[in-house]
């Protein structure tokens, strides 16, 4: 298991460097001149020729990237932005924790919200608990996050000024865009959790446990819960990244300065070597979250961890039914 | 039979009806059903798949599905106590604890993601008041009676062969010594060598504990191995009831007759077996007259018209069929 | 129920689809968005570009149902033909990515070994990125407009498919069905076809009416944050981008775009919902 977990963190160097050689080659053809960029139009030729030189970029690709890797992952040299001139790492250590408080609440209050309304409404199958529930969750993942953001702040910032329509600060400054990030997760928590549901439900090992006289709730939660916990950490681990990218465009619309206004407004500033760093940085983040998610698996379901024990004889294993 | 005190019906079912249901259809699943248990003897219930024996065994715990399902009219007794009119919490008690279930397929019928030990200890201690450990050891003891070393305790479903599960979903069945057991198909889904195996052990743990034993089946042979009367079932409705010997020995429904057509005879020197002809009746319907009728060979007109009464003979053999004496003569017994 | 035996499979879908009143009416809010999109000029009162110096933000009134915008454009006119964009934006998109998400992750599920195990870390470098940001960086290698936008919307949902459907044939692929099939000498082609693929689906097809839905408000969040489809396009995400600086005096700016976005997405989700149970008659007992 443990064997497992660190042949999984070996394997993140590989596919981070992949990430990075695949946003560096992707930043390299963006339009653009970056000389003109960092310069402004009214510079002359001769300037952004030197400006080209000293940046490294009539140096070939292959020796480009080089330069890039191991300036990033070697020497730890991450860079300044072209436009502001600040360290990119700065930016990062002062705002990826943001971005990842802001997911990680929305992570836990679609967990916390969510599954338990799908449950209800699985175990009230077809009855009005199952359709409130439902139709809820329904409005809910239909509805843009950065539009239910407008709305809320509109209602409780502008008309009735409960809460900070923007910034940052203590505790109320997040509820809003916490609010308006989680809202489509919770539904879609709900829904999934309600379709698994009432998927095992209809289990034999369901009958099993009635037939033995276990009390309905235990029945639901620790019987049919957990196993439909599977299908739902599933889903959970692909929301995650839909929650990152959730919170990007939420904190732009509360001017919460996280990753997501860093990387955006690097975007729309052209200003590549901060998208580049930010987008790597936060693939780091998000490929601990997927081996989380994945180790999550295991404690859940023992048929999953005696695959990672022996991985490698998975095939075997599998093939081994036909004798 | 014998005049003891077990001579007193333990667990009896009469006039059962469910129903199952979706949108407009309803499913007529069960017509009708009566059948006595006894302690320390088995009940062979026999039909073909559809009949609804699965579905008996589950009225009688009180498990059918919440939402698609529902008796109709019936009673259910043991040892006296109505079932159907039991409380979910007094009925709780009941089930696991007095009346157990073994079911037909081992390989779904096991908690995916919980220890087996746990899932036999789970049973203990929900019916007695042991402590952890003790139901703990009370699993492991279960396990070693099915044949299991107790040191597999802590495994899961999936380290299990089939045979193996089989007997796992009958340590959870007797762990609690119930007075009654519901064995649906217990055997089915196994090997032939280990459902001798299986039926043995089961046989032993009834002796034993005394117990009340239905055996869902549709195969005659372990019928013949197992049980002491014998209630063949067709479309949700008992068609002939009898000890063993009067059902092999004096078969009298068409449909029995069938079925032991159906059966090669290593004795005669037929090449064929004797299929029963036609289909089951849609369950979507309501029957009129013998559910059997429109298959079988000897039907009359009268068949088809009003309720078949129930003819018993001197000694209880039940046959549901109006025209008994002429199959009877027309088969030459 | 053996009832609709005599009829193909499609037709019973058909059959279980047009019975769920849910999924008729998402069908047809969606149907009425298609007429309004193809005869949107002639629905919209105004031109969608056309100023109205005379009229700034002002709020909805008879003869500008949705009011105006910040440089006296007809909202409502500008809703109306913005309907062009969304949903084909959407539909487009998901399509794109589907097949290629469901051919990948078929061939992952069905090898396993190390042809999973490649197909599966490349998924993982473009996993490692969350979606929007993966969109939102190819929306600035791809550049702006409407069809580098489908394609910068595609890519990041590719490996959700992928994984989704060999998830799923994991599972199918021990059932014994499949023994059954290798017995009969069937090819592997034939049994991730016909066999694995159709038993492991109906999670891809529910999940991609969901990420019709998912792509729309992606689409939308894209234009929102000054990317993909630019103005002066009328895009519901871009119009509600210009809407924002105004939120605090002219409210209504907000409501409209946004309302339009919301019922296409619900539409999509209560058609893709009743999709999913015609598929799937266990879910529907």
């Amino acid at each position: 298991m443990l064997r497992y977990f660190l042949k999984r963190l070996l394997w993140m160097i590989p596919i981070i460097l992949a990430v990075a050689i695949v946003v560096f080659t992707l930043m390299t053809y963006c339009p653009g001149d970056p000389a003109e960029i960092i310069l402004g139009s009214e510079a002359t030729e001769e300037a952004l020729e030197a400006k080209r030189e000293e940046l490294g970029l009539n140096d070939p690709y292959f020796v480009r990237l080089a330069r890039f890797l191991s300036d990033t992952f070697i020497h730890f040299n991450l860079g300044v932005a072209w436009r502001t001139g600040i360290p990119i790492a700065d930016s990062i250590v002062e705002r990826l924790p943001r971005t990842m408080m802001l997911s990680g609440i929305t992570l836990i209050l679609s967990f916390a919200i969510g599954v338990p309304l799908g449950v209800i409404a699985a175990v009230h199958q077809n009855r009005w608990q199952d359709s409130l529930c439902m139709v809820l969750a329904l409005v809910g993942v239909s509805m843009p996050n950065f539009w239910l953001a407008l709305l809320l702040v509109i209602l409780f910032a502008v008309k009735l000024k409960w809460l900070p329509a923007l910034g940052i600060g203590g505790i109320q400054y997040y509820i809003l865009p916490a609010i308006s990030a989680s809202a489509t997760h919770i539904a879609s928590a709900a829904r999934q959790s309600r379709s698994s549901m009432l998927d095992v439900i209809r289990s034999d090992y369901i009958t099993t446990a009635r037939a033995k006289g276990v009390p309905e709730n235990k029945v639901i939660i620790k019987h049919a819960l957990k196993n439909a916990l599977i299908p739902i950490i599933t889903m959970m681990g692909t929301q995650f990244g839909k929650m990152l990218g959730g919170a990007m465009i939420i904190e732009t619309i509360f001017s919460i300065p996280g990753m997501g206004t860093l990387i955006i407004t690097a975007v729309n500033n052209r200003d590549y070597p901060v998208v580049q760093t930010g987008t790597i940085f936060l693939a780091i983040v998000f490929s601990f979250s997927m081996l989380l998610v994945d180790m999550l698996y295991a404690a859940v379901d023992p048929r999953i961890k005696a695959q990672y024990q022996n991985k490698g004889k998975k095939k075997v294993a599998v093939k081994k039914g036909a004798n | 039979m014998d005049n003891t005190a077990e001579n007193k019906e333990f667990l009896s079912v009469k006039n059962l009806k469910v129903e199952y249901f979706s949108g407009k259809t309803v499913v007529h699943a069960v017509n009708g059903v009566d059948l006595k248990m006894y302690k320390g003897k088995t009940l062979g219930l026999v039909g073909e798949t559809g009949a609804g024996k699965t579905t008996i065994a589950k009225s009688i715990l009180r498990i059918l599905p919440d939402v698609g399902a529902r008796i109709v009219e019936g009673e259910i007794k043991l040892d006296g106590k109505d079932l159907l009119s039991l409380k979910e919490h007094d009925m709780r008690k009941i089930r696991g604890n007095e009346i157990s279930m073994i079911f037909q397929d081992p390989m779904t019928a096991l908690n995916p993601v919980q220890r087996v030990g746990e899932q036999i200890s789970e049973a203990v201690k929900l019916h007695s008041d042991l402590s952890k450990e003790q139901c703990e050891e009370r699993a492991k003891e279960m396990l070693k009676m099915v044949g299991i070393t107790e040191d597999r305790y802590y495994e899961y479903p999936h380290q299990f062969s089939g045979g193996m599960k089989q007997r796992i979903v009958i340590a959870i069945a007797l762990a609690c010594n119930p007075q009654v057991l519901l064995a649906d198909e217990p055997t089915t889904a196994l090997d032939v060598t280990i459902q001798a195996q299986v039926l043995e052990l089961v046989g032993e743990l009834q002796k034993k504990f005394n117990t009340a034993m239905l055996l869902i089946t549709h195969d005659l042979g372990v019928v013949a191995t197992v049980c002491d009367e014998v209630a063949i079932i067709y479309a949700g409705r008992i068609v002939e009831y009898g000890t063993k010997e009067q059902i092999f020995h004096h078969p009298s429904h068409p449909y029995t007759l069938g079925l032991f057509g159906a059966i090669p005879d290593m004795a005669d020197d037929d090449i064929w077996l004797h299929p029963i002809e036609g289909l089951p009746p849609d369950p979507t319907k309501e029957i009129v007259g013998c559910a059997f009728a429109p298959r079988c060979k000897y039907a009359t007109e009268a068949c088809l018209k009003g309720e078949i009464p129930a003819l018993t003979t001197e000694d209880g053999h039940i046959s549901h069929c109006i025209n008994m004496k002429s199959v009877l003569s027309k088969e030459g017994k | 129920m053996k009832k609709h035996k005599g009829q193909s499979e499609f037709s019973r879908f058909v059959y279980q689809l047009s019975k769920n009143k849910m999924a008729m009416i998402g069908l047809v809010i969606l149907l009425i968005e298609v007429l309004i999109a193809i005869f949107a000029t002639q629905i919209a009162p105004y031109g969608y570009q056309e100023i109205d110096p005379t009229a700034l933000r002002q709020v909805p009134s008879a003869k500008h149902w949705f009011g105006t915008d910040e440089i006296g454009r007809d909202i409502f006119s500008r809703v109306v033909v913005g309907t062009r964009y969304s949903l084909s934006m959407g539909i487009i998109a998901t399509a794109i990515s589907s097949v290629i998400g469901i051919v990948i992750g078929a061939v992952a599920g069905f090898a396993g070994g190390w042809t999973d195990n490649i197909i599966m870390r490349a998924l993982d470098v473009i996993q490692s990125l969350p979606g929007m940001l993966l969109t939102i960086v190819m929306s600035a290698v791809l550049g702006s407009g409407y069809f580098n936008t489908i394609l910068a919307l595609s890519v990041g949902a590719i490996p959700g498919q992928a994984r989704m459907l060999r998830a799923n044939m994991l599972k199918q692929r021990k059932a014994e069905y499949i023994e059954a099939a290798y017995s009969i000498n069937c090819s592997p082609a034939r049994i991730i076809f016909t066999h694995l693929v159709p038993n492991s689906i109906s999670a891809n097809i529910v999940g991609m009416t969901m990420g019709v839905a998912h792509t729309i408000i992606q689409a939308a969040s894209l234009s929102f944050i000054g990317l993909g489809v630019q103005p002066p396009t009328p895009d519901w995400g871009a119009m509600l981008s210009g809407a924002r600086a105004f939120i605090r005096k002219s409210p209504h700016m907000v409501i409209f775009p946004g309302l339009a976005i919301a019922v296409t997405v619900l539409a999509v989700n209560m058609l893709g919902d009743g999709i999913r149970d015609a598929l799937d008659p266990k879910l529907k007992k």
